[in-house]
């Protein structure tokens, strides 16, 4: 019983950083129709920088806080700079390019910091709970992890439903020219929402960070695991990015916990063909209203 | 208030609009009318700079609209109800109508005026546009485009796929945005025969080219012209 409260614990936990890294790719997605792979190594920059400005001034909170600006000013330049170019040509021209920031962005820190993984703090203490006589493995930097990702999920749920802003930037999402006919600056749109998929990206870089390590390649599983988070909550839908990561955390945690930690990349590609077989649009989609 | 010169618009080798010209006045309404591909959707969707104009005007108020972007041409109060309704279907039908009000801020219409023309709206205001019918949808286009109190309204093919009884109400509707709010109304119809019924001008297109150009009354007079772009 208390293997299963473990697994489940810690499924949570992982299913939040999941989940930000979903937001991350379903921002983008819904916003511009690619599938951002620079994000992983996007999310990467932004840990070192925050690892940098931690072991300089040695504080956790503004090396935090500098990863989550300087992820917001990176998503709003790679929109500007990067994607900004090939919009209106086929999508696949945009995706090759995010290919291509990720292996120039890998190879750039590298040159940078080094490959060599290093450690990255915690924001509270790795040690587990103490429950009656048992030590969980669930820590209260798991708990700072599960409520800063919905807290955040909740800030960028109020800023679409309740704020003009997020109604120009759903529109642009939805319906760019009929946005645009409408005054919206939908290329502005499409810039902050880049920065702000940028942000939810950073948030789960320096959130995973202590767990994983630091180093150039140390993301990308977490980017695989958020991409299937967001196939299966429906690519579209922002709630359905941060259920998908949760359910599949906590999916993976068991098949780690139940049949073996080698078993997860495989578990999350079977979850990945299972979903796109039984459910392509996947469990949030609004795709389907969009058909009518 | 709305004049257009020479306006050409060249989709590759096709000219889609070939030297149009024609003014729309304040508090009336010009139609433009045709077969299919006679180069009325490019002609509006060139007005409001969603196609690059490759020769020729357009000017609001004597002043060159023509190479501004999109959301600046909207700034200048030209509004435009793109075909096939265009109503945004994930969003709410009130904030369909925020949205057309959006960049004007306090000067919007208040979206009870709206509610006041199109009373079906207003008891659907919180649903999704996707649930709204064909006719509900088209009020929303255009009570969306009135939130923002522009000067001239482009409608391109309103009455599409609608019932006839609507068509009527609507057409109804358009005529009275020019008598009491002064608005210059551009009206890209195919259904000829309804068009003319509120317009003050008609003119015909063919193969982007004006070939007509004249008051409703001598169009219809007109059997040659009928039978051959209006099909009635």
């Amino acid at each position: 019983m208390t293997k299963f409260i473990d697994l489940t614990l810690s499924g949570i936990s992982n299913g939040a950083v999941y989940a930000a890294v979903a937001l991350a790719l379903v921002l983008i997605w819904r916003a511009t129709r690619i599938v951002n792979f620079a994000q992983g190594a996007m999310l990467m920059i932004t840990t070192f920088i925050a690892s940098a400005v931690i072991s300089s001034s040695g504080s956790y909170w503004l090396g935090f806080f500098v990863a989550l600006t300087s992820g917001l000013v990176f998503g709003a330049v790679v929109e500007r700079v990067v994607v900004r170019p090939v919009e209106g040509a086929p999508p696949l021209n945009a995706v090759i390019l995010t290919l291509g920031l990720y292996t120039l962005l890998v190879a750039a820190a590298g040159m940078i910091w080094g490959n060599t993984p290093r450690s990255f703090p915690a924001a509270f203490s790795l040690q587990g709970y103490k429950v009656g006589g048992t030590r969980l493995l669930f820590t209260p930097n798991d708990t700072f992890i599960v409520l800063v990702v919905l807290g955040v999920a909740g800030l960028l749920a109020l800023l679409f439903r309740a704020t003009s802003l997020g109604l120009q930037l759903r529109a642009s999402a939805f319906a760019p020219e009929v946005a645009r006919l409408l005054g919206v600056r939908v290329k502005r749109m499409f810039t902050i929402g880049w920065a702000l998929a940028a942000v939810a990206g950073s948030l789960a870089g320096v959130l995973v960070a202590p767990s994983v390590f630091l180093g150039p390649n140390s993301f990308d599983p977490i980017l695989i695991s958020g991409f299937v988070a967001a196939v299966l909550g429906g690519l579209d839908s922002p709630p359905g990015a941060v259920i998908g990561g949760m359910i599949l955390g906590l999916a993976l945690s068991y098949v780690a916990g139940y049949e073996g930690s080698a078993l997860v990349p495989l578990a999350a590609l079977v979850i990945l063909v299972v979903v796109l077989m039984v459910r392509p649009s996947g469990l949030f989609s609004a795709s389907k209203e969009r058909r009518v | 208030m709305l004049a257009v010169e020479g306006l050409t618009t060249v989709y590759g080798a096709v000219r889609a609009v070939d030297d149009v010209s024609l003014e729309a006045a304040e508090g009336s309404v010009t139609t433009v009318l045709g077969a299919n591909g006679a180069g009325k959707t490019s002609l509006l969707r060139t007005i409001t700079g969603l196609v690059p104009a490759k020769a020729g005007q357009v000017t609001m108020d004597g002043s060159s609209i023509t190479r501004l972007p999109v959301e600046e041409i909207v700034r200048r109060g030209v509004a435009h109800v793109p075909e096939g309704r265009g109503v945004i279907a994930e969003l709410t039908v009130e904030e369909n109508l925020r949205l057309g009000g959006l960049w004007r801020g306090k000067e919007a219409a208040p979206m009870s005026e709206i509610y006041e023309l199109f009373p079906r709206l207003q008891e659907r205001q919180a649903q999704p546009a996707s649930r709204l019918s064909g006719g509900e949808r088209q009020m929303l286009s255009i009570g969306r485009a009135l939130m923002a109190r522009p000067r001239v309204l482009l409608l391109d093919e309103p009455s599409l796929g609608l019932a006839p009884v609507i068509v009527a109400q609507l057409m109804g509707i358009v005529r009275s945005l020019a008598d009491t709010l002064g608005l210059a109304v551009l009206l890209v119809e195919q259904n000829a025969r309804s068009a003319l019924s509120i317009a003050d001008r008609g003119i015909v297109l063919n193969l982007g080219r004006v070939v007509a150009d004249q008051p409703p009354s001598e169009l219809v007079a007109d059997e040659r012209l009928r039978h051959a772009y209006l099909g009635f």
